[in-house]
């Protein structure tokens, strides 16, 4: 089935070597870290995760999405998205491999990680973190490569992956879950150990990963034969309309308890993300925008017009992503270490190498989105020739 | 065991006995590279007789921070602990590595600070380093167990070969005594003590207690280097025990007791 | 299979490329000689067996590492009663006083880089 990648317009070569050339300049900048050191990127003593770990944390949410396609569907009876489940299968592969790569880069010693498995640690959340994500992996793999190629023979899928698809739901709740329990059992960075940490991810893995499958659904219509169709769309944005409700209710309530009990330790870290600490703010027009694109996401998704229009619904979609991608891709991780557990105040800014390694891995990941979806039409015939 | 105990006494008192002649103030306002330069402490011979390595059930150490104010500008613990272990000297704050070192009152006891503190804990530094917590939240996160809480003697023990470098650990610490090797450290060691080995770029590092010293019978280097004898390490589990004697009769604290990890370094404010 | 002739060049292409360092080694006789390692002058015994350090001696330093720094075992005893510290730097390199002359010489011939020496200290060099 594979071989479908592989034969297509000169739109779509142009648009797949574009991707080659990221990633080439993506490898460029990591052999020169491999080389030098986890010393070319903006991280330092005190503040010692940064883009990477957030970029990971972020796509981790895109992953676990798949499940408002699937859940729909298998659970719900929901037939409209039968076309859709696949796209959403394989964003999730793309995803976790995505994911992957941005643990494997921030590594300090990346070729010891079978040491994860040779000397495994169960009380570390690092470790079932690893687990999580590679079942999540296998199980989509196997689901999306099943159907698929059942609906290529004309025949119904085999019984045994209706169990299989059923687990990957509660599993990709659990991918996310896992991945904020990393940051919420530490006692020493106050601004991670809430419990609705987990809720929140979720909430927002929700709401930004929809958003993006809505895009890709109306990128599609535009360059090939296929059509998500209106209600499908429609229903993705009212799951993404519910979900960025509930994000910014959770902000809302974070907030709450961190201003109302005004426990230093804890409104620090507020307090440099919104107004700026010490003098130092290089986050705070950043945060500022994605509550704003926020509140605009949300008068654009609850107003049905616009919600309706697709136009407007583009914007709405463009809105949650960045409103989020900024709350978990800039901002969530580095502040846990703003300042630091004796109080001092040190900021942190990706460098131009850490950047273009970023960069590459989003290049690999357009470039498997690709390639999957190229596969999926074409099995559905629903490539222009 | 109790021989141990005994030669570990011994030991103590002696140190205790070599240091009664110092000066119990050192001159004010001396330049720090001289004291650099006269206070690391030679490198021991090594002993013809192998002496019998300090054993403990529970090592700890007291810190009188007011010997350490005493000694404005001292960094000794500092200068030999780095030395003896080939800690690199970045001499900036980003990649910089640091096993120990002087620390202000306010940023120590971040949660003790307040507008009318002590003139002399207002500018007091003290020594912080790993805590070697009961425990160690640092432990818990990794996912190798590169580091772990040695059960003997209470160690927060660090596996050089091991550690993949993912820094959880950093993240875990609530006193940020963990470095991480961001860059290749070896050419920023200025002598390098070759009996200890270097890192390699991409490992996290920190104190501990000197365990090789340790296992040689010597006391760790930064309680040895230190002449106005503000830090007192030994066995908190021995009721006769130096620390323990220490800890009943005068008022100590620890750093950030709240989180639960018990600190196993203890000041004398 | 009508591409057969393409595929099998292309094999053939392959083969040749994945073997060509043994065909290299073959022609300039680069390989077709034996190292030879300096030994200790002075000393009468090795910390095991010769013959079992030629060949396992990364077994034994793996070991160590484990002993001395998992175990807190830093040492260990000989057979003449003494003791003997587990110590690639302190130890091995202790008699063996080149590592350029011995170490190094069977690791270039076979090929290895052992990132021992990214932190444990060659005294030589200091």
């Amino acid at each position: 089935m594979l071989e479908k990648a592989l034969s297509g317009s000169r739109q779509y070569w142009t648009w797949v070597i574009f991707l080659f050339v990221l990633i080439g300049v993506g490898f460029f900048f990591y052999l020169r870290q491999y080389h030098e050191g986890l010393g070319i990127t903006g991280l330092s003593r005190d503040v010692t995760w940064g883009f990477y770990i957030a970029q990971f944390t972020f796509l981790v949410g895109v992953a676990a999405s798949a499940v408002m396609v699937v859940l729909p569907y298998y659970l719900h009876d929901y037939k409209a998205f039968g076309k859709i489940t696949i796209l959403g299968e394989f964003l999730a592969i793309s995803s976790v491999i995505m994911c992957m790569t941005f643990i494997f880069v921030d590594m300090g010693q990346p070729f010891r990680i079978t040491n994860v498995f040779l000397h495994p640690s169960p009380r570390s959340l690092m470790f079932w973190d690893t687990v999580s994500l590679g079942g999540y992996l296998v199980l989509n793999v196997i689901i999306s490569h099943i159907t698929l190629n059942s609906e290529r023979k004309g025949i119904a899928p085999p019984k045994w992956i209706r169990p299989v698809i059923i687990l990957s739901i509660p599993w990709a709740i659990s991918i996310h879950t896992v991945t904020a329990f990393l940051y919420s059992g530490l006692a020493a960075r106050p601004f991670w150990m809430t419990a609705i940490l987990a809720p929140r991810f979720l909430a927002t893995a929700f709401a930004a990963g929809p958003s993006l499958l809505i895009l890709l659904c109306l990128i599609l219509r535009k360059f090939t034969r296929f059509d998500a169709g209106y209600g499908p769309i429609q229903k993705l944005a009212q799951i993404v309309t519910y979900a960025m409700a509930i994000n910014v209710f959770f902000i809302l309530v974070e907030l709450f308890t961190a201003i109302y009990s005004n426990i230093p330790h804890h409104t620090m870290h507020f307090e440099y993300l919104f107004l700026g600490l010490d003098g130092k703010s290089s986050l705070v027009g950043w945060m500022w925008t994605s509550e704003i694109l926020a509140l605009i996401a949300l008068v654009l998704l609850i107003n049905p017009t616009t919600r309706h229009r697709q136009s407007t619904l583009v914007v709405a979609c463009l809105t949650v992503f960045g409103s989020i991608w900024i709350d978990k891709g800039l901002g969530m991780v580095v502040t846990g270490f703003i300042p630091n557990p004796l109080g001092t105040v040190t900021e942190y800014m990706p460098t131009f190498p850490e950047l273009m390694i970023s960069v590459g891995i989003y290049g690999l990941g357009m470039l498997l989105i690709t390639g999957f979806y190229r596969i999926a039409l074409s099995v559905r015939k629903q490539i222009p020739t | 065991m109790s021989i141990d105990r005994r030669k570990f006494l011994t030991l103590s008192g002696l140190s205790a006995l070599g240091l009664a002649g110092a000066p119990a103030v050192r001159v004010f306002g001396q330049d720090t590279t001289d004291v650099a330069q006269d206070t690391t402490p030679a490198e021991p011979a090594q002993p013809e007789q192998p002496r019998a390595p300090l054993v403990a059930q529970r090592w700890a150490m007291v810190i009188d921070i007011n010997k350490c104010v005493a000694a404005e500008g001292c960094r000794d613990c500092a200068l030999a602990c780095h030395k003896v272990h080939n800690v690199p000297d970045f001499d900036n704050p980003k990649d910089e590595v640091k096993w120990i070192w002087k620390e202000s009152f306010e940023h120590a006891f971040h949660d003790q600070e307040h507008a009318h503190q002590s003139e002399k804990l207002r500018h007091a530094t003290l020594p912080v380093l790993c805590n070697h917590c009961d425990d160690p939240p640092c432990t818990r996160v990794c996912p190798t167990e590169s580091t772990w809480k040695r059960e003997s003697d209470g160690l927060v023990m660090m596996d050089w070969h091991r550690c993949i470098g993912c820094r959880y650990c950093v993240a875990a610490c609530p006193y940020g005594s963990r470095s991480f090797n961001w860059r290749d450290p070896r050419p920023h060691i200025d002598e390098i003590n070759k009996s200890y080995p270097t890192r390699t770029r991409g490992v996290v590092e920190k104190c501990t207690f000197c365990d090789e010293r340790l296992a040689r019978g010597q006391m760790p280097a930064c309680v040895e280097a230190c002449k106005e004898k503000a830090m007192i390490f030994g066995d908190l589990e021995d009721p006769e025990s130096e620390v323990r004697q220490v800890l009943r009769e005068t008022f100590t604290i620890r750093r950030k007791p709240g989180l639960g990890t018990h600190p196993e370094i203890y000041y004398i404010v | 299979m009508h591409d057969a002739g393409k595929v099998t060049i292309g094999l053939v292409i392959f083969l040749a490329l994945v073997s060509a360092p043994f065909w290299y080694n073959l022609s300039s006789g680069r390989a077709s000689y034996t190292p030879e390692v300096e030994y200790p002058k002075d000393a009468e015994s090795c910390v095991r067996d010769s013959a079992y350090m030629a060949a396992h001696h990364m077994d034994l330093l793996d070991e160590w590492r484990d002993q001395v720094i998992r175990d807190g075992q830093r040492f260990e005893e000989t057979p003449d009663g003494g003791r003997r510290e587990c110590s690639l730097t302190n130890t091995c390199l202790g008699c063996h006083v080149s590592k350029e002359k011995f170490c190094d010489r069977c690791h270039l011939y076979m090929g290895v880089e052992p990132y021992c020496w990214e932190c444990h200290i060659i005294p030589e060099e200091l």
